[in-house]
C-alpha cells in the first residue's frame, strides 16, 4: 500500500474560545490532488496554513513525508518548504519586485543556478501559465487572474513535490476560472505534484481534485471521489453543492 | 470603577513587557541574521534612506542651526563672547542636535515608511510567502534595513553638522556681524572631534531603533489597511520616545563619563 504523503491525526486547533478543527484526520496519497470544500470560515485555511507551519496544531499529529512535523524548529520547517509551493488567496506576489523577478525568487534564494538559466526557466515558466513576455511587468498592473498565474508559476519554479491552492479561482469570473483549474490539472499531469486545494468553487474541484473532502463545523463530514461527490446522497453534500449551504453560512455571518 | 483602573493598568503593564519582549526578541534575531542578509539589498536600503532623507534632513538642521545662531548671538556679542558662537553651534550641533534632530526626521520618514511598507506586506500576505517560500522575513526584511540605517544614519549625521554649522554661520555673519574668520576659529577653539564622533555613535543606536521599531510595528500590522496606518503610527511615536529616552543616557556615557 503506498504510504501518504501527508497524515492528519487527531489534528485540533482552535482560535480562543472557537474550535476551528476538532480532531481532524485524513490522509493524502503521492500525486495526488485532493480538495478541501466547506463553507467560509470553516478552517479550510487553517488547513493549508498547518500544512505549511504558518500555525501549529493545539494537538494531534501531522506527517508530512514520512515525518512529524509538530516539533520541526524554522529551520527544518524552511528545508521542508524548499519542496512545497504554494498559492495564495490573494496571490501574494511581491510588490516591489516584477514578475520575472517574483518567479525567479526561489530559483535565486535556493539554487546556484546562473542567471542565464534563471531567465530561461522564468521564461518556460510564464509561457506554460499563458504569460510570456510579462517578466517586466509589476504586479500593481496585472489582473487578478494573471496574478493567480504568475503566483503559480512562482509557486511550481523549484519544481515541488507539493502544492497548496488557497482559493486560486476566488474573485475570478467563471472563464478565468475555469483556465486556472486548467493549468492546475496541467502542472499535476506535467510535474506529477501532489497537490491540496482548498476552495468553495465545486467546478474547479470537479475538474482538478481526485478526491474531494468537505469540511464543516470543524470536521471532515464527508470524503469521496469526484463521481462520489456528485452521486453522494449525504444532504451537506448535495445543498453545497447546489451552494446552499454557503448561501446559508453567509447570511448566518460566515465570512 | 477602581478595580477596573487596575485590571486596564495591569493589562497596559503586561501588554507594554510582552511588546518589549517581543521587540527584544526580533533584535537578537536580527543581530543574527545579519551574516545572511543580503549586501545588495542593504545597499539599496542606503541608498533610499539617502536620497529620503537628504532634503529633509537639510531643511530642519539648516533652520535649526540659524535659529540657534540667532538665540546666541546677539547676546554673546553683547557680553563680548562673540568668538564663542561658533564653537556653541558646532557643539550642540555636534553632540546633540544634528543626532537628537536627524534621528527624528529619519523616524518620520524612514521608520514609517518601513512600517507602512513591511505593514502591508503582512496584511498582503507577503510576509507568510515568503516564509512558504523558506526565506526568513527578518534575514530578507528586517536585517538589511536594520545594517544600512545603522550606518547611514551616522553620514546623516555628519552631513547635518556641516548643514547646521553653516546655518549658524549665515546668521551668526549676516544677523549679528560675526566674522567668518571669527566664527571658524571659535570652532577650531572649542569643538572638538569627540564631539562629532559622539554624536555619530548615538546615530548607531538611533539607526537600529527606527530599524527595529518600523519592523516590529510593521511585523505585528493587523485588521488590513487600518493596521498598516496604526503600525506606522506607532511607529513613529515609539521611536522617537526611545530615540529621546535612550539619548539622555547615551549623553551621559559619552560626554559626561565618557568626555
Amino acid at each position: 500500500m503506498t504510504q501518504p504523503i501527508i497524515q492528519f491525526k487527531d489534528v485540533s486547533k482552535a482560535f480562543g474560545p472557537k474550535v476551528i478543527l476538532d480532531k481532524v484526520n485524513f490522509t493524502i496519497i503521492p500525486g495526488e490532488t485532493v480538495a478541501v470544500i466547506g463553507p467560509s470560515g470553516t478552517g479550510k485555511s487553517t488547513v493549508l496554513k498547518l500544512l505549511i507551519g504558518l500555525l501549529a496544531p493545539d494537538s494531534g499529529d501531522i506527517i508530512i513525508k514520512g515525518h512529524s512535523v509538530i516539533d520541526y524548529t524554522e529551520d527544518q520547517w524552511n528545508e521542508l518548504r524548499k519542496s512545497m509551493g504554494m498559492v495564495f488567496q490573494y496571490s501574494a506576489l511581491f510588490d516591489f519586485l516584477d514578475v520575472g523577478e517574483n518567479v525567479a525568487f526561489g530559483l535565486r534564494q535556493h539554487t546556484n543556478k546562473s542567471e542565464a538559466e534563471i531567465q530561461k526557466i522564468v521564461s518556460e515558466l510564464l509561457t506554460s501559465v499563458g504569460l510570456d513576455g510579462a517578466e517586466k511587468s509589476y504586479p500593481a498592473e496585472l489582473s487578478g487572474g494573471m496574478k493567480k498565474r504568475v503566483s503559480l508559476a512562482r509557486a511550481i519554479a523549484l519544481k515541488p513535490e507539493i502544492i497548496y491552492y488557497d482559493e486560486p479561482t476566488a474573485g475570478l469570473d467563471p472563464i478565468m476560472a475555469g483556465n486556472i483549474s486548467e493549468l492546475i490539472l496541467q502542472t499535476k499531469r506535467k510535474l506529477g505534484v501532489t497537490s491540496l486545494l482548498v476552495t468553495h468553487d465545486m467546478a474547479s474541484a470537479f475538474l482538478a481534485a481526485d478526491r474531494i473532502l468537505l469540511l464543516d463545523k470543524g470536521h471532515f463530514v464527508f470524503q469521496g471521489t469526484v463521481q462520489e461527490t456528485k452521486d453522494s446522497t449525504n444532504p451537506l453534500v448535495q445543498r453545497f453543492i447546489r451552494g446552499e449551504l454557503y448561501m446559508e453560512k453567509s447570511k448566518g455571518g460566515g465570512k | 470603577m477602581f478595580k477596573s483602573m487596575v485590571e486596564q493598568l495591569g493589562e497596559f503593564v503586561i501588554e507594554a513587557c510582552a511588546s518589549t519582549g517581543r521587540i527584544m526578541q526580533l533584535f537578537t534575531a536580527t543581530v543574527k541574521s545579519i551574516p545572511k542578509a543580503s549586501g545588495r539589498e542593504i545597499i539599496r536600503q542606503m541608498a533610499k534612506l539617502g536620497a529620503d532623507s537628504l532634503p529633509i534632513v537639510t531643511m530642519t538642521i539648516m533652520c535649526t542651526g540659524m535659529v540657534l545662531a540667532v538665540q546666541t548671538a546677539k547676546e554673546f556679542v553683547r557680553f563680548g563672547a562673540a568668538n564663542s558662537v561658533g564653537g556653541i553651534v558646532a557643539i550642540a550641533m555636534g553632540r546633540e542636535l544634528a543626532p537628537i534632530l536627524t534621528g527624528v526626521v529619519v523616524a518620520g520618514r524612514i521608520g514609517a515608511a518601513i512600517a507602512a511598507e513591511i505593514g502591508t506586506m503582512k496584511v498582503t500576505e507577503q510576509i507568510d510567502a515568503l516564509r512558504v517560500m523558506a526565506t526568513s522575513p527578518i534575514s530578507y526584511l528586517v536585517a538589511p534595513r536594520f545594517i544600512a540605517i545603522a550606518l547611514m544614519l551616522p553620514v546623516l549625521i555628519v552631513y547635518s553638522n556641516v548643514v547646521g554649522s553653516i546655518g549658524g554661520w549665515l546668521v551668526a555673519t549676516n544677523y549679528a556681524d560675526i566674522s567668518s574668520y571669527v566664527y571658524i576659529e571659535s570652532i577650531k577653539t572649542f569643538a572638538e572631534p569627540w564631539d562629532m564622533i559622539g554624536g555619530m555613535i548615538k546615530g548607531i543606536f538611533f539607526g537600529g531603533i527606527i530599524a527595529i521599531i518600523g519592523c516590529h510595528k510593521g511585523l505585528n500590522a493587523k485588521q488590513g489597511a487600518e493596521g498598516v496606518g496604526l503600525a506606522t503610527t506607532a511607529s513613529v511615536v515609539l521611536s522617537i520616545i526611545l530615540i529621546f529616552a535612550s539619548n539622555y543616557f547615551l549623553s551621559v556615557i559619552l560626554f559626561v563619563q565618557g568626555g
